[in-house]
């Protein structure tokens, strides 16, 4: 571990609600190891009481503590404080793209809503519930996912243009690349991906990838598979057809 | 006076929405009730997604020779004999199918050669047994969990703290919180109400164990009027992260282990040969959290109080692929390269074991309408529970209760709500706004995590037990006076303020437990008593509320049909 050069830290952390709110800084006395989490807990226990901070694991493993370290959506029970420069204020804000309850806590139900309108797995009629590692491996990629929504928050779909109404952002289209390459799924989602989730909209900037703090290649490996079965689905009629003809076992 | 709080009505309301909370759910609406769950974090955030390792469940994918006899006999063994052999036999009868059934809904495990479920090794388990998803199955069996529970269509109330129940006579009435994020009151009337809020691991300061488990609902449960059973049993598991400071106490997979990790001390010893030949780091968690902590204490521990955990003669793409949250973990948090060099562990509070009694087939405690399932509840684990045998303890127990909760809403009649119990609790939660002097809750949290570590550990004794009950008595004099800061708008520390009111609750009820059972026995190890007593061994201590008064109480242990005694007399085949 490497020894830290600085006793203390000041956090820059944002105050305040849906209508107002400033920066307000924070001395924070370091320790080896320390995180962004762990100095945000130091402020709630000695400086702050009412700080609103989500987290729950301090693991890496809930997706609960995002926020925007210095300008960089990261998870912040991830982000060791010596790897920021400490010689100047860390800057904590709470995640762009979702409206701030308060503090570092922002309302992120509307995702909850997009999840609700992917189709659930369903297995094809008279199944062998057999599969080879090779094949889930693949999906397992996808159900990494500890929904921390940074990918959502840095899409600039969502968090410049704002179109939530048309759009699901790339956690569902990660959601429904573990569905539609499940090897047992029987159902075809391009309609919903095409129509609700808006995937069109996504031009493969691969912002979200660079967040992804479980390391899902989210653009080439989700979201580029299922934008071409929508275009197979839906601009391609021979093989509509024959799709058609023989209720072909999915790939 | 109701414009003061919403009220949501439901046939069955469920409080928790882990494991155990949503596949009661799923259950309880497969039988046409309305349902309603209440979580104190977002959706998918419970404690269950933290679970690494696997869920046991005799499947005999593996090892041929498995079945659920050999499971139950496991199970017992690993309890020394004071579960409830009924949900033992019923929990290692049922695993099987539960495990098929979350496949069956979409979950993804690790396969086999020939397309099976795989089952890795595991502590206290005779074959290989748990079926995995590398070392984050927790996340595929809640992800599984919320999304068909989502789509089936229960109404989900997500932070929420729920702060008591309410009661029409003598059964169960519905249930009072506030929501965490505006701070406003709510009232949730239903007909049968099932508790599956976890434990009570952030009462001590080492812990695997998030913010959230405060021991809720053994409080909530207690205060209404039931019993809680086995306090005394808390489970340390031996392997949780000791450096740095930061990162004290996260969990370090038992997979680790399952899949060949060598414990050893500073001298290079691999010392569970001398602790447990036969099983050694494959020995239950009781006696390998006992192993390491004895190391330490004399003196050969490591640089950090520990001892090391080594994976690293295993092919590096072997443990990056088994066990990728470990190598993700230690890299980025203690910069240590497990494909390279050993880890450091040290024993972590964990599990408990103890909780809500409740019936074996039904899962309802004493209170008509009253249910609780997983951690909350008590029975399946005795005095040690093995690893593995949580995730399917919340799938078997989960549905049984989910199942039992509908069938009483169905032959029931709307309760009455008693409003003056809604006012006064109204007025507590709104108390310390108003106390104009009086301390915040951090110190007092912090000062209750120093006793239970310092004093209700690993190993105990009558001096340091009694000690901790009068520190406790101090704890909840001075949370008696608990002053908040701020307007009730997420505000954290009005939050823990609850928390350490169940926390202290529960807190007191492991340590009157702890000090009244004298003898060693699972995770219960008295200095001042060490060897099992035979007459300990028939008894459980059972915590009742008597007139306001925490009052403890001795119940038989069940006895066993003799088809199972037969059963657990039989070896077990052991490879």
């Amino acid at each position: 571990m490497a020894e830290v050069p600085f006793a203390e830290a000041t956090l820059q952390i944002f105050r305040g609600n849906r209508e107002d709110g400033k920066t307000v800084d924070y001395r924070v006395p370091l320790v080896p190891g320390m995180v962004v989490l762990d100095a945000l807990h130091w402020v709630q226990s000695h400086q702050a009481p009412d700080l609103a901070v989500r987290w729950n694991c301090k693991a890496g493993k809930c997706g609960s503590c995002s926020a925007e370290v210095n300008g960089r959506p990261r998870l912040t029970c991830k982000t060791r404080m010596d790897s920021l420069p400490l010689d100047q204020p860390i800057t904590i804000f709470p995640m762009k793209a979702f409206p701030v309850i308060k503090d570092l806590v922002t309302d992120v139900s509307w995702n909850f809503s997009v999840n609700r309108k992917i189709p659930p797995f369903q297995p094809r009629a008279g199944v062998v519930w057999k599969m080879d590692q090779r094949d889930v491996d693949r999906v397992q990629e996808f159900r990494k996912c500890i929904e921390c929504f940074l990918c959502q928050n840095v899409c600039h779909v969502l968090r410049d243009h704002g179109k939530q109404e048309q759009f699901g952002g790339p956690r569902f289209f990660v959601r429904t690349a573990s569905l539609e390459m499940h090897p047992l799924d029987g159902v075809s989602r391009a309609h919903v991906l095409k129509e609700e989730l808006g995937i069109g909209l996504c031009n493969i900037t691969k912002c979200c990838t660079e967040v992804c703090p479980e390391d899902i290649h989210i653009t080439d490996n989700a979201i580029i598979p299922l934008k071409e079965r929508v275009v197979d689905e839906f601009y391609d009629p021979l093989l509509r057809l024959v799709r058609k003809i023989r209720s072909a076992k999915k790939i | 006076m109701t414009s003061r709080y919403e009220v949501h009505e439901h046939d069955v309301l469920i409080i928790g929405a882990g494991g155990a909370g949503l596949r009661a759910a799923i259950e309880a609406l497969s039988q046409g009730v309305r349902v309603g769950i209440v979580c104190k974090s977002l959706l998918g955030k419970a404690h269950t997604v933290m679970a690494e390792g696997g869920i046991a469940a005799a499947m005999a994918n593996v090892d041929t020779s498995d079945d659920w006899r050999a499971h139950f006999r496991d199970t017992m063994r690993g309890g020394k004999f004071l579960n409830n052999w009924r949900m033992a036999q019923l929990h290692a009868q049922e695993a099987p199918e539960r495990v098929r059934e979350l496949e069956q809904w979409g979950a993804l495990f690790d396969r086999t050669e020939d397309g099976n479920i795989l089952q890795r090794a595991f502590g206290g388990h005779t074959f290989k047994r748990l079926c995995h998803v590398g070392d984050r199955t927790g996340l595929e069996m809640i992800r599984t969990l919320q999304d068909r529970g989502v789509h089936l269509g229960i109404d989900v109330y997500m932070e929420c703290t729920i702060t008591r129940l309410l009661k029409d006579g003598n059964r169960v009435a519905g249930a009072f919180g506030y929501w965490r994020e505006q701070g406003r009151f709510v009232v949730f009337r239903a007909k049968s109400v099932v508790i599956c809020t976890g434990g009570i691991g952030k009462a001590w300061k080492i812990t695997s164990n998030s913010w959230e488990y405060t021991g809720d609902g053994m409080a909530l449960a207690y205060e209404a009027g039931a019993d809680l059973m086995d306090m005394e049993f808390v489970q340390f598991h031996p392997t949780g992260m000791v450096w740095p400071p930061g990162v004290q106490g996260i969990l370090v997979t038992e997979a680790v282990r399952g899949e060949g990790g060598i414990l050893r001390n500073k001298n290079g010893e691999r010392f569970m040969e001398r602790y447990d030949p036969k099983k050694l780091e494959l020995s239950t968690r009781d006696v390998v959290a006992r192993s390491i902590y004895t190391e330490v204490r004399e003196n050969r521990g490591t640089e950090h109080g520990g001892a090391y955990l080594d994976i690293s003669h295993k092919p590096a793409d072997y443990v990056k692929r088994k066990l990728p949250s470990m190598y993700h973990q230690f890299l980025e948090l203690a910069d240590v390269d497990i494909t390279r060099e050993p880890m450091e562990v040290g024993p972590t509070c964990h599990y408990m074991m103890g909780g809500i009694r409740v019936d074996a087939e039904t899962a309802q405690t004493s209170i008509p309408g009253l249910f609780a399932a997983g951690e909350a509840a008590v029975g399946l684990h005795g005095a040690n529970r093995l690893g593995g045998n949580s995730l399917s303890d919340l799938l078997v127990f989960g549905r049984r209760a989910g199942l039992a909760a509908a069938e009483h809403a169905r032959g029931t009649e709307t309760p009455t709500i008693d409003y003056s119990h809604i006012d006064e609790s109204v007025q507590q939660m709104l108390a310390p706004f108003e106390r104009l002097d009086g301390e915040g809750p951090y110190a007092i949290h912090s000062d209750l995590q120093t006793t239970m570590q310092g004093l209700v550990g690993i190993f105990r004794c009558e001096e340091d037990l009694r000690r901790a009950l009068s520190e406790i008595e101090t704890l909840k004099e001075r949370a008696a006076r608990v002053h908040v800061e701020g307007s009730r708008l997420f505000n954290p520390g009005w939050h823990l303020v609850w928390d350490l009111h169940s926390m202290l609750t529960i807190a007191e009820a492991v340590t009157r437990s702890a000090l009244a059972r004298r003898e060693s026995r699972g995770a219960h190890s008295r200095i001042d008593y060490p060897a099992l007593d035979d007459a300990w061994g028939k008894k459980h201590n059972v915590v009742v509320r008597n007139a306001g008064t925490m009052t403890l109480v001795e119940a038989p242990v069940l006895e066993m049909p003799d088809d199972l005694k037969q059963l657990l007399a039989e070896d077990s085949g052991a490879k």
